[in-house]
């Protein structure tokens, strides 16, 4: 592909590797901007998830509230549900895929920069599409899930479910792409004498998310296709009138959607893997046994997903086996959780902010795990279905679990990507705020769950012994609010100061601590030769204690890749022709046809790009 | 494509070329995608509420009467011609590897004869279905065959642009045998896409 | 980043000949013409008078059928058998999942349309 010998000369060397502008953004192929942009992206996201759950909570926080519509909040826990899952905790773990990923294994990039760029864009241009059913009034408001037959076009006639079906699609695309170059990459590009074995365990746990990310998308891409032939053309797949099932969809949507979970959750478990051992000065516990523990939730996920769907009258044979299998994947996590504290036992704990989020998540993680192992019988699980039991255990793994893990990755590697450390008493403010905000808001809903609390209702009558409950929950989201504020306040504080984070601020034991804050465009100057896990600290006791500072060398005869603006042409293509298949009714088969001729231009000229 | 050497310090971990891999990977994925679209296939087998069936002839209500809408003869030649491709296709590549320019475009040309005969003779099937009444949705079968099948010969017409594309390369002499991974590549999903076939075709057209 | 090892027929090991693979063509051919075949005496208006005692093991005969030549085609044109095994790994887990998928759908929707028919 492209390449381009970095500027021999010292001076240029610097403007060179650092090219600025909006143009050097939008035809970047380097995998700290395109990881920057993720985590820009996602996080903006996460604030709007968070502003609708925020109106959630609002209408929720007394009986009977009119401050919804039953409409509006169908569309705004359906969103927020979708925001969250799709275009924040995903995302947010791409951008560490990206940016961690090619310094964790010693690599200059990843294996195919461009389709790097390619899923980026797609990923934007997905999330914007989504959005913009916000403009048309029309925003998805069949749950995050879309169960038929709620979602054909008898009972959902609007723009609001084909803004779902075909958000999701374009979604999958940008998330399948990337799966290819993370596992190509970590498997070919890892340094001289970094064995799978050494690799570190953040590296781990993304390639298994590769894996289920190859694996299940393509499970919801053919639901999607089924729906979206069933709304537009007029098939009965999910119809029961045309001999259709609608228990088909949930099957296919449980099939990508419990896989889906653990794609959410392994990005953060590797996180904490990270995190923990260097700020307990220890080795992480049990590395093989972590590999292997992650390496049969990914297999095992494959095979509960019925779990889901215990009170659809599967059968005895069918509730059991998936029952068994739910139960049996609660052990390699148990293993995790135990591996964990394992770490920390007899280490010398040093309490900053990325530890105590890494040891909330731990804390939070084991409450959501509990709940969840409790839903794996059948006959009790009929009676938590349904109701706020459920919401209070995915809220524990997904927000206590992933989102904690997130955010201490953001604390521990803020310094690498911005050569500035995150101020350490508004992190701590941030943690107890967060940690607060976070059980008042979630933990009361285990109790009105069981109390009868059901799920995904814009209001409930008073006097039910749900009232107080609520409102608490309601103070709480109000207290997370706050968190929030004190993180972009410390974000936005972070930036004023100088860029002069040192290389290696936390005794980091992964390479990525080795190379300057920021990383050079190139990354290392000399690719490092690996002679045992936890490279870094290997290294550091060969030369007798501490690294000094590595100097930003020039990177002159590297040779890297050059920007394009192909993968982006080629992303507005994809988008092209979702939405001429959503405007169908008025562009026609021409309409389709356009926008394929559009993505063809953009893949034959990203394929015959000269090299430079 | 760039056509620079292969600098020795640039080795992969495994060995392996990076594009190899990745349609590898590519392929692994596209297994997930098309089984679901059979267990679409085979968990509606039996279900249509009205005909034309598969494999038994119908009366509908208002008498009119249709035989059994598949065709075996015709599909048969189509499955056969695809397995030919195969053998075709890596024909070629084989001539890629050894600079044997000649044999590289003449089997290539095959495969794309091959491929290109494969879907005529899909939407011939298609359209003649179409006309003996069965639409995408006149029933529960109709619409299951036609997306399995239809995403079937999507997948071969998107390989024989790819495959028309490195002919013409080849033509130009642009396929020389230190860029013919661009042709394995492409080889690899025609492969993939036959072997596809090679499970529909018993699946959907035999098994009653 | 472009990493691709070089000249691919000098480092696989001995590359298969032409003859190798119009023989693996010519059974393909022949798999193929069985399992029309099969299909023919079974149900086809020449069904032969062993239709009936081959019904059942119709469905099986033929999965075998269509695996070998799955099978062929995987190894030898698509080079699995002498490749590296790592992409014969990339290849059949996939397979495997993708297996277990389609054979609980189909019991998972069997038992279910049993229980509405049983009402």
């Amino acid at each position: 592909m492209a390449t381009r010998v970095l500027d021999q000369h010292p001076a240029h060397a610097a403007a060179h590797g650092e090219k600025t502008g909006l143009w050097s953004w939008v035809t970047t192929v380097d995998h700290k901007r395109i990881g920057i942009l993720y985590g820009a992206t996602a996080f903006f996201f996460f604030l709007l998830g968070g502003v609708e759950a925020l109106l959630l909570r609002i209408q929720l926080g007394s009986p009977e509230s009119t401050f919804l519509s039953p409409d509006t909040y169908n569309q705004l826990f359906t969103m927020h549900g979708t925001t969250m899952i799709f275009l924040a905790i995903m995302p947010l773990s791409a951008m560490f895929f990206n940016y961690l990923i090619p310094l964790q294994i010693g690599a200059r990039d990843v294996a195919f920069p461009r389709l790097n760029a390619f899923s980026y864009w797609v990923f934007l241009l997905g999330g914007l599409f989504l959005n913009s059913s916000f403009l048309f009034g029309a925003a998805p408001d069949q749950g995050w899930f879309g169960y038929a037959n709620l979602t054909s076009k008898q009972y959902s006639p609007g723009l609001n479910v084909d803004f779902w079906m075909l958000g999701l699609q374009i979604l999958g695309i940008a998330s399948l792409a990337a799966a290819v170059n993370f596992f190509v990459t970590v498997l070919n590009m890892r340094a001289p004498g970094m064995t799978l074995m050494r690799m570190p365990m953040f590296v781990w746990m993304s390639f298994i998310t590769q894996v289920l990310l190859l694996l299940a998308f393509p499970v919801i891409t053919v639901a999607l296709i089924l729906l979206m032939y069933d709304r537009f053309f007029g098939s009965n797949f999910f119809v029961p009138s045309g001999g259709g099932d609608p228990l088909l969809w949930q099957h296919l949507f449980w099939i990508f959607g419990h896989p889906e979970v653990y794609i959410l959750i392994l990005p953060a478990f590797g996180i904490v893997s990270e995190v923990l051992p260097v700020f307990s000065r220890k080795p992480l516990f049990g590395y093989a046994a972590m590999v292997f523990s992650g390496v049969f939730i990914a297999f095992l996920g494959f095979g509960v997903w019925s779990h889901h769907m215990f009170s659809t009258g599967m059968g005895p044979l069918a509730d059991t086996f998936f029952a068994l299998t739910t139960m049996l994947i609660a052990i390699p996590t148990g293993v995790k959780i135990f591996n964990w504290i394992g770490t920390m036992w007899g280490g010398s704990l040093q309490y900053r902010t990325p530890m105590l989020f890494a040891i909330g998540f731990i804390a939070m993680f084991i409450i959501g795990g509990l709940s969840g192992v409790m839903h794996s019988s059948p006959p009790a699980d009929l009676q938590q279905t349904d109701t706020y039991f459920v919401v209070a255990h995915f809220h524990y793994v997904l927000f206590g679990g992933s989102i904690f893990g997130l955010t201490a990755g953001a604390y521990y590697w803020w310094p690498k990507m911005f050569g500035r450390l995150l101020d350490e008493r508004l992190g701590k403010l941030h943690f107890w705020l967060m940690l607060i905000g976070f059980n008042l808001t979630f933990f009361p809903m285990h109790f009105v769950g069981l109390h009868g609390m059901p799920r995904r209702v814009y209001t409930y009558p008073e006097g039910l012994g749900f009232d107080l409950m609520n409102q608490i929950e309601t103070a709480g989201s109000f207290v997370l609010t706050v968190a929030f504020l004190v993180f972009l306040y410390n974000i936005f504080k972070t930036s004023r100061q100088p860029r002069n984070a040192p290389a290696d601020p936390w005794n980091g034991a992964t390479l990525e601590w080795s190379i300057p804050s920021p990383p050079p465009e190139f990354n290392f100057a000399e690719i490092p030769t690996v002679h045992g896990r936890d490279a870094l600290w290997e290294m550091k006791r060969q030369r007798g204690g501490q690294l000094p500072e590595p100097i930003r060398a020039s990177g002159a005869g590297i040779h890297m890749p050059n920007p394009s603006y192909w993968p982006l042409v080629t992303a507005v293509g994809v988008l092209a022709v979702f939405v001429s298949l959503m405007v169908i009714g008025h562009t026609g088969v021409l309409g389709v046809a356009a926008a394929i001729a559009l993505l063809f231009v953009g893949v034959y000229m990203w394929a015959y790009e000269p090299a430079g | 494509m760039t056509a620079h050497a292969h600098p020795a310090h640039l080795e992969t971990s495994t060995g392996l070329d990076n594009r190899k891999l990745a349609i590898w990977t590519f392929i692994g994925s596209e297994c997930m995608f098309f089984a679901t679209l059979i267990s679409n296939y085979l968990v509606n087998k039996g279900r249509s509420l009205v005909g034309p069936y598969p494999h038994e002839p119908w009366t509908s209500p208002a008498g009119q009467h249709f035989e059994p809408i598949f065709e075996i003869p015709l599909v048969t030649l189509g499955t056969a011609l695809l397995l030919f491709s195969s053998l075709f296709v890596v024909l070629a590549l084989s001539g890629a590897q050894r600079g044997d320019r000649k044999a590289l475009l003449g089997w290539l040309a095959a495969t794309l004869a091959c491929g290109i005969f494969f879907v005529g003779m899909q939407v011939y099937e298609f359209t003649h279905f179409v006309h003996r009444g069965l639409g995408f949705t006149t029933n529960l079968f109709g619409s299951s065959f036609y997306t399995l099948t239809g995403f079937h010969g999507t997948h071969v017409t998107i390989g024989v642009i790819w495959l028309a594309t490195l002919w013409i390369d080849a033509l130009r002499g642009r396929l020389q045998p230190h860029r013919a991974l661009n042709l394995e590549m492409a080889a690899l999903y025609w492969h993939f896409v036959d072997v596809v076939w090679i499970i529909i075709f018993p699946v959907v057209y035999l098994i009653k | 980043m472009d990493a691709y090892a070089t000249d691919t027929a000098h480092t696989e090991h001995s590359h298969p000949t032409a003859g190798l693979y119009f023989k693996v063509g010519l059974v393909l051919f022949v798999l193929t013409a069985l399992e029309v075949g099969l299909y023919e005496i079974t149900y086809g208006e020449h069904a032969s008078s062993f239709a009936p005692t081959i019904k059942p093991l119709f469905v099986p005969l033929l999965l075998l059928l269509s695996a070998a030549k799955f099978a062929l085609v995987a190894m030898f044109y698509m080079h699995l058998k002498q490749d590296h095994k790592l992409f014969s790994g990339v290849f059949v887990f996939p397979l495997i999942i993708a297996a277990f998928i389609i054979v609980a759908l189909i019991i998972l929707q069997a038992y279910h349309f049993s229980f509405s028919r049983a009402g």
